[in-house]
């Protein structure tokens, strides 16, 4: 695997690294959450978590506009959060109460705020993938040099929606980001088993389009990457698939008694990459943050992290009538 | 006897039929530890997240000589491979005027109360059971699991095994020598006089019990698994209906086109069947919308043992 050597952040005066910082942050201490209050059972069904992957969602948000839109996974919570899904209404959406972003009919696998330009996570593996591309049209169409990203993973990646998606994106110059998050695993399965290719980004070279690779666990590097990307799409020349390598330090899903076949040593040496911990000791070493610092703003994530719990809490479960709402859109 | 779970039901049978039949193998996303353990990675092999191709892959190497057996996991990613279902495995025996056999098994869990909202909580056979060229069976105990699958196995056509997540740690007697459960045969699972439900798979229990609570009323209701929908045994429904009068029907399906709406059909179509009616049929499944995650929208979504209690008084009132 080539990785690219450590990103400095550029930002030298302005605080986009510290708020990519916090985003970051908010993500872990969400699903760490998340995950205690879904073995508590307040939370049902199943839950994904994105731990140790933070720097991808957030390091291609950080590049687009309010009005780009993405398109998420099974496991989306990083992806909302990184766009700037709300707190308390991402909680509520888990905890199942009507105050949630789908009134409680979604759940962990399907928050979407469509508000932001959040799209949905999915529970079907590449079934969110045409759909940006449709989001990628109407930028294209509507002509005002917005972009759509498609994250997904490298399970995702030998589906044929992917394939028949870019191939399309290509040929019509569509203003998109194709963002691998290669985590080598799709479930129990490694990516060694199913894809002949070390790289997935070395596919991008079937469909005419720039592929590249890069540190997923580096927050910069990724940044950088999509923002050539979102360059290049608003430009007009077309999409871009980038291939973040990466890993998720928890089980597939959180369901106890899972059996998770990824060995010890393997885990453990993603830990010593810790995205966060990583870009922590960077700007600690560029001196744009300081212990104290950190240590208040990871108060301040926590505290948010709380009233959103509370938040959830305080709310009403729908009424049980409202399972029949919603089926069709008013016209 | 040894009692067994319904989920360890399928896999003996899968050991069991891949030791009997070498030309047996097995896909799916992740390949079972306790099939790789025992057959090794060429015969149990994990395919990338491509169900369309590896469901068509099946078909061909069905044609081919083989016997394949494909896990799609949940009925949800068999939507993934509809071409390769519809188009292909479907009408190919028929279409290619009989040259030649496609035994292919098809396993896929269905049903919800797991809270995993819409796209992950689907009961679609009736979908499956409008297209001809299909057979699918539905157990509802560990004893059916493995002799219906040892059954679909064995057969020389396209096969679904639709598996009932709820049902997946219920425990059952399942004998330790070979045998099958025939395709096509209902199970009176349990006798009476009153009325006639035909439940399927998880709300055959729930159906046991709503007969137990209305026993202690007088009420005798006689409990009919069908276990397979396609062929569907419309001579023990009918015999049934015609000893009872009376008829409801439990499915955790939505009613639309359903396998109960077929069910229901089976009985008023037949002169016979319809004379002996003393009420309309009555259907008890769930409501017709997607399936909701917060768990009170999904309990009122899906019947239970009350609603079936509920329907047969109604029947029983007319
Ligand atoms: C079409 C489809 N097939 C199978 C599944 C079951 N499934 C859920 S997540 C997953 C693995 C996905 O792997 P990858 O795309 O690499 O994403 P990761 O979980 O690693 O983030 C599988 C097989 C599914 N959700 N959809
Ligand atoms: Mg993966």
């Amino acid at each position: 695997m080539t990785l690219t050597t450590e990103k400095q952040p550029r930002f030298h005066r302005d605080s986009k690294p510290l708020e990519m910082l916090r985003s970051m942050q908010t993500i872990r201490r969400f699903e760490e959450r998340a995950s205690d209050d879904y073995q508590a059972g307040a939370i049902y069904g199943v839950v994904h978590c994105y731990i140790g992957e933070e720097a991808v969602a957030v390091g291609v948000c950080a590049a687009l506009n309010k009005d780009d839109q993405i398109i998420s996974t099974h496991r989306g919570h990083g992806h909302c959060l990184a766009k700037g899904a709300d707190l308390n209404r991402m909680m509520a959406e888990l905890y199942g109460r009507q105050t949630g972003y789908c009134k409680g009919k979604g759940g962990s696998m399907h928050i979407a705020d469509f508000s932001i330009g959040m799209l949905g996570a999915n529970g079907i593996v590449a079934g969110g993938i045409p759909i940006v591309t449709g989001a990628g049209l109407a930028a294209q169409l509507e002509g005002k040099g917005r972009v759509a990203v498609s994250f997904f993973g490298d399970g995702a990646s030998n589906a044929g929606p992917f394939h028949e998606s870019i191939n399309i994106a290509a040929t019509w110059k569509l203003p998109m980001l194709y963002v691998c998050e290669n985590n080598l695993y799709s479930a129990g399965t490694t990516a060694a088993e199913t894809l002949a290719l070390s790289d997935v980004a070395a596919r991008a070279a079937g469909y005419g389009i720039p592929g590249v690779v890069v540190d997923g666990n580096d927050v910069m590097a990724v940044y950088e990457a999509a923002e050539a990307a979102v360059n290049r799409a608003r430009a007009g020349q077309g999409p871009t698939l980038i291939e973040c390598k990466t890993y998720r330090w928890r089980g597939h899903t959180e369901r106890p008694g899972q059996a998770d076949p990824r060995p010890q040593e393997e885990i453990e040496a993603w830990r010593q990459r810790d995205p966060i911990n990583r870009f922590v000791t960077n700007l600690m070493n560029q001196e744009l943050l300081t212990e104290e610092a950190w240590q208040e703003m990871d108060a301040e994530i926590l505290a948010a992290i709380e009233d959103a719990v509370k938040f959830a809490e305080e709310s009403p479960f729908p009424e049980p009538g409202a399972a029949v709402e919603d089926i069709f859109a008013e016209s | 006897m040894r009692k067994i779970s319904y989920a360890q039901a399928g896999t003996d049978a899968l050991i069991e039929e891949m030791q009997r039949d070498a030309t047996t193998f097995h896909l799916a996303t992740s390949a079972p530890d306790e099939l790789v353990n025992e057959f090794g990675t060429d015969r149990v092999r994990a395919t990338p997240i491509a169900e369309g191709a590896f469901t068509g892959i099946a078909i061909g190497a069905a044609g081919s000589g083989y016997r394949p057996i494909v896990n799609w996991g949940m009925i949800t990613f068999s939507f993934v491979a509809m071409d390769q279902i519809v188009n292909q495995a479907a009408k190919i025996h028929y279409m290619f005027g009989g040259q030649a056999k496609f035994p292919i098994t098809f396993r896929a869990s269905v049903g919800g109360g797991r809270r995993v909202a819409a796209q992950h909580s689907q009961s679609p056979y009736s979908m499956f059971m409008n297209l001809a060229g299909l057979k699918m069976v539905l157990p509802s105990t560990p004893y059916d699991m493995k002799g219906l699958l040892k059954s679909a196995i064995r057969d020389d056509n396209p096969v679904i095994s639709f598996e009932s997540n709820r049902l997946m740690g219920v425990e059952g007697e399942v004998q330790e020598e070979d045998y099958t459960v025939p395709l096509g045969v209902a199970d009176t699972k349990r006798e009476g006089s009153d009325v006639t439900l035909v439940a399927l798979a998880w709300l055959v229990h729930e159906g046991l019990a709503a007969a137990e609570m209305l026993e202690k009323e007088g009420v005798s209701v006689e409990v009919i698994d069908p276990r397979t929908l396609v062929p569907m045994d419309e001579a023990a429904i009918r015999a049934s209906v015609q000893k009872t009068g009376r008829l409801v029907i439990a499915d955790e399906a939505g009613p639309t086109a359903g396998a109960s709406a077929e069910i229901a059909t089976v009985v008023t179509e037949d002169r016979e069947t319809f004379a002996k009616l003393k009420a309309p049929p009555k259907r008890v499944c769930a409501l017709h919308v997607p399936i909701p995650y917060s768990p009170g929208l999904e309990d009122h979504v899906f019947p239970d043992r009350d609603n079936i209690v509920a329907g047969i008084r109604e029947v029983l009132d007319t």
